[in-house]
């Protein structure tokens, strides 16, 4: 009895996988392949092993009940903030950045767990508080979200500081975070870039101090304005991508043909920079081709979470949607000159394990918070203030 | 369970009115990009066409030949040899590793070869073939090209290595060349001169290689190559020759410098002469010494431990580096201030001179010639403490460091090599800032004493006594000491002299410098040093000295007793021929005891050669 229990149980929970969503996932999954084939033939067989763990952590996370997960969300935050506080003290550095910890049998990032971790914890705040919401919740969770995005800024790692703080912050923002407050914090950054942009160059002279941030800090956000002030060193990234992009063309200059590409000018080209291969590969045709399938799956992701019978599950599946279109976002345009380089890879197509499974995960997440019918009870909020 | 005050539901319409914003909100987003690639890929798309096939040129650099290095008489010292080289091209070559697994069975590489390779290839990725081993043998070269066609983008190249023929014996003047390590490259960067050592992997390291590297190196030339799309050179799109560096000539005189190393017989110890007419380094000598060539190829580990680790320390230069106690030496330059300052006459005489008493202290000289009767002329001849005990003691330490300090001791003499120590000349100020506690820092009148003779706190490399001692030949002219005689522009063939240069004078009274050296003539033929230099074919004019290694506390001092390494190191520094000194040397043997018994004699063999056979009779 018990057996067939769980079968219809399981049964019932993979309706919850939502085929338009995976099918986009595995045209990404495709698309990955036949870049990676060009960029770094070697790392294939590797990159089939990571999408099968992708897929299957996607699957599997869908069919975890959603409240199961809102339960985990606390433990979950709390053993990520210890982790986080463990890799300061104990971590290993490479490059000048102390980012993994060595558990003896494996070497994790928890900045990679939090990246999950950070908007379930406030999903999980706001449902509690769902009924007696005050002003001072918006500060809370702006505390519980400040906690873990420092400790992972003082590694450091601004790329994914960024991606935490856009998960918790589109938590926050599909909570009811006030625009009088939001408006006012995109105008600053508006202002400021657009104020960069204009007087740039009297900024960038040497021997200006800017204040608050580092010489490194300024000399990449001056690069970014104007590669051409250090075409040897770090701008060399950016306008080799660049000259990749360009000279794709329309129609691209084909399959494992392209110069910049093949010739080792584009750098990072299998991780960070893999956007600028398919661009000089496969041209505006196979650019306009990807971004339609993100496009795809994004407005399926945002239309399953609208339709989320529960608010946490509309709050969390909002900021899956949210962060992965951030990941794209910024991806493209720092390979393509927009953005400072920062380390954020595109999501689905760059080579990179870790990366690859947090994303599916956040996927399978959305997809069992969208989940329609609610054995036992639903999800109406008499549980639990839930 | 309060109501919330927006109302039940309220929130779940706002956070659906929101989630309709991130809508429009990617949509635009992926309509900026899509913009972006519009604008990359359609509208400039030309621009970066010929941005990317630019991209395909490559400029390769040629690295110049190094200047080669000769002494004054042509002898070459430093060289390029053609030496053959295994090459491999990385963009020709598939699978490196397995390429190198199948070569080692044609030619031996040993896993210094392949770490050396698999460094470079790591610093050059991208173009150019990196080198797998050096210095093929003929039988080698003949093995590999029999079954070249079973190795596609390996060759074997003639290139261009350093050599140094003359091995241990300039090894310290002419130094040595190595990779250019990463503080190197940090100072190329700063200096700005990256570029002119693309294509270089070697820089000066010590001794002229090193001071004259801007020379020596050369200007690089450059090739513009046409690359296909697989890394390999297609066709010479335009072509920059290199220019050599400049051909150095020396003063040393490589001859000598070989008669000087094999008389000191592997004893550790060094030897300077310089011509005191312009300053010029005739020879300098540091012993034991060492085979350059052992570091071009990168130092083995045990020819490392071998030469770093060794007591008898053979990297070491102790001509230009190595501080003694100067001892004896050190008295002709007390006798000068003695009479500079007016506190002895040339003639003036004194008796008991067998004892003299400082607050208690009794400290004898027993030599015969030293009881009674002695002037400043047998003072130095029979090299008498007490005279110079009574000088100092009248004197007091402020006068003897500030003439010694006139005659630079205790300062670099400016030679043209790198790493020369200043030596210490002591003062009152000097000690103040050696020593933390007070009770320390105090000058005490007994030190002045042992000053007066060369011993304490005095210490000076032997290029400075000969340096000092052809001040007092030059009558107080200063000229700075150089191993550089000329360098040769390589493009007209044009010889560029280094002339001597003065850099100061000290106010000496010829009569007096005359007194001084006459003594130092009469040392060599009747005083300390008299048995050494008996028969002599030429007239010279010398001073032994002792430096004493370690402190007896009273005991007597027995040269025959004593350890070996606590014997007291022997000086001599001389002069010749007399008349119109030509050559100043300064020899020390370490723990050679008595001045007159080691180093004078060494000296009488090295000057005898030098004036029968190599450079005695005018250039």
């Amino acid at each position: 009895m018990k057996k067939a229990y769980w079968i219809v149980m399981i049964a019932h929970a993979m309706r919850r996988w939502d085929f338009p969503l995976i099918v986009c996932v595995l045209l990404l999954f495709a698309a990955g392949q036949v870049v990676l084939m060009s960029a770094s033939p070697e790392r294939v067989e590797t990159l089939w092993g990571h999408q099968a763990l992708a897929l299957t952590a996607l699957l599997t996370a869908a069919l975890v009940p959603f409240r199961w997960w809102l339960r985990l969300a606390l433990p979950l935050y709390l053993l990520g903030v210890l982790l986080l506080l463990a890799v300061l003290l104990f971590g290993e550095t490479t490059k000048g950045a102390t980012r993994w910890l060595d558990l003896g049998v494996v070497r994790i990032q928890p900045s990679e767990l939090m990246k999950l971790a950070a908007p379930m914890m406030l999903a999980w705040y706001f449902a509690l508080r769902r009924h007696s919401l005050a002003w001072w919740d918006h500060v809370v969770a702006l505390m519980l979200l400040a906690i873990p995005a420092i400790l992972i800024l003082k590694e450091p790692d601004l790329g994914t500081t960024i991606l935490v703080v856009a998960a918790g912050g589109f938590v926050l923002f599909f909570a009811g975070f006030s625009w009088r407050f939001i408006v006012p914090l995109v105008l600053v950054l508006a202002v400021g870039i657009g104020a960069l942009l204009v007087q740039g160059d009297r900024w960038c002279a040497p021997g200006v101090e800017w204040p608050m941030l580092h010489e490194y800090q300024k000399q990449r956000v001056c690069t970014l304005l104007d590669p051409h002030r250090d075409p040897l060193g770090k701008g060399f990234h950016t306008i080799q991508a660049t000259i990749a992009i360009g000279s794709g063309g329309a129609w691209g200059k084909g399959w494992r043909e392209g110069t910049q590409s093949q010739l080792s000018f584009v750098p990072e080209r299998h991780t960070d920079f893999i956007f600028a291969v398919l661009a000089e590969e496969f041209g505006f045709f196979g650019v306009a081709l990807l971004l339609s399938v993100y496009t795809a799956l994004l407005l399926r992701g945002a239309w399953l979470a609208i339709r989320s019978p529960s608010w946490p599950g509309m709050l969390l599946g909002g900021a899956v949607v949210g962060t992965t279109f951030v990941y794209v976002f910024v991806n493209v345009a720092m390979v393509s000159g927009m953005l400072p380089v920062v380390g954020v890879p595109l999501p689905f197509i760059s080579y990179g394990g870790t990366a690859l499974v947090t994303l599916a995960t956040g996927l399978g997440l959305l997809l069992s918070a969208a989940a329609q019918s609610a054995p036992r009870g639903g999800f109406s909020g008499q549980r639990r203030g839930i | 369970m309060p109501e919330s005050a927006l109302g039940e539901g309220s929130e779940i319409a706002r956070t659906h009115r929101r989630l309709w914003v991130l809508v429009v909100v990617m949509l635009i987003g992926f309509g900026l990009l899509l913009g972006r690639m519009y604008q990359l890929q359609i509208g400039e798309h030309e621009r970066f066409r010929t941005l990317a096939d630019d991209n395909r040129q490559a400029f390769v650099p040629i690295a110049p030949h190094r200047g080669q290095i000769f002494d004054v008489r042509g002898e070459a010292l430093a060289r390029n040899v053609r030496t053959y080289t295994l090459e491999l091209d990385p963009a020709q070559v598939k699978d490196v590793e397995g390429t190198i697994a199948r070569l080692s069975e044609v030619v031996r590489i040993e896993e210094s070869d392949h770490k050396r390779f698999l460094r470079q290839m790591r610093d050059q990725r991208g173009l150019g073939s990196v080198v797998i081993r050096q210095h093929l043998s003929d039988e080698e070269v003949a093995r590999f090209v029999a079954k070249k066609f079973a190795f596609p983008g390996v060759e074997v190249q003639a290139r261009l290595i350093r050599e140094y023929p003359q091995a241990e014996v300039t090894a310290h003047v002419v130094g040595y060349l190595g990779r250019i390590n990463a503080q190197e490259q940090e100072r190329l960067e700063a200096e700005g001169l990256t570029g002119i050592y693309r294509g270089t992997e070697s820089i000066g390291k010590e001794g002229v290689e090193a001071q004259y590297e801007r020379l020596l190196h050369g200007t690089p030339g450059w090739e513009l190559l046409e690359v296909n799309a697989a890394g390999r050179a297609v066709r010479l799109l335009g072509r920059q020759e290199a220019v050599r560096g400049r051909d150095l000539v020396l003063t040393i005189d490589a001859r000598l410098q070989r008669f000087v190393l094999e008389a000191f017989a592997g004893r550790r110890g060094a030897f300077v002469a310089l011509d005191p007419r312009d300053g010029g380094v005739i020879a300098m000598v540091s012993s034991p010494s060492f085979d350059p060539n052992l570091f071009l190829g990168g130092l083995t580990q045990a020819d490392w431990e071998r030469l770093a680790l060794s007591d008898d320390k053979p990297l070491f230069n102790r001509a230009l580096r190595g501080t003694y106690p100067p001892g004896s030496t050190f008295k002709p330059f007390m006798a000068m201030l003695g009479l500079a300052s007016g506190s002895r006459q040339p003639g003036q005489r004194f008796d008991r001179q067998g004892m003299f008493e400082y607050s208690g202290v009794r400290l004898y000289d027993r030599k015969r010639n030293c009881q009674s009767g002695v002037d400043l002329h047998r003072a130095l001849a029979f090299s008498c403490n007490v005279y110079f005990y009574s000088l100092g003691n009248e004197l007091g330490i402020d006068a003897i460091s500030a003439f010694m300090e006139q005659l630079g001791f205790g300062r670099r003499t400016g030679i043209d090599l790198p790493g020369e120590a200043a030596g210490v000349l002591p003062s009152r100020e000097w000690k103040r800032q050696r020593f933390n506690q007070a009770n320390q820092q105090q000058w005490f009148g007994g030190e002045t004493l042992s000053t007066a003779i060369g011993q304490g706190y005095n210490a000076y490399t032997p290029l400075k006594m000969a340096h000092a001692l052809s001040i007092l030949v030059n009558g107080g002219v200063i000229r700075k000491p150089h191993v550089l005689a000329a360098s040769i522009d390589p493009l007209t063939g044009e010889r560029v002299p280094v002339a001597g240069e003065v850099t100061g004078f000290v106010k000496l009274d010829p009569a007096h410098v005359d007194a001084v050296l006459r003594a130092m003539v009469d040392g060599a033929r009747v005083g300390t040093s008299a048995r050494a230099f008996a028969g002599a074919a030429y007239s010279l004019g010398g001073k032994t000295g002792t430096a004493q290694v370690f402190s007896l506390q009273g005991r007597k001092y027995d040269p025959d007793a004593t350890d070996e390494d606590l014997l007291d190191h022997s000086w001599f520094i001389a002069f010749a021929p007399a008349e119109e000194p030509r050559i100043v040397a300064a020899i020390i043997v370490e723990n050679g005891g008595p001045g007159g018994r080691t180093a004078a004699p060494l000296m009488r063999q090295i000057f005898d050669y030098h004036f029968s056979v190599a450079g005695g009779k005018e250039k």
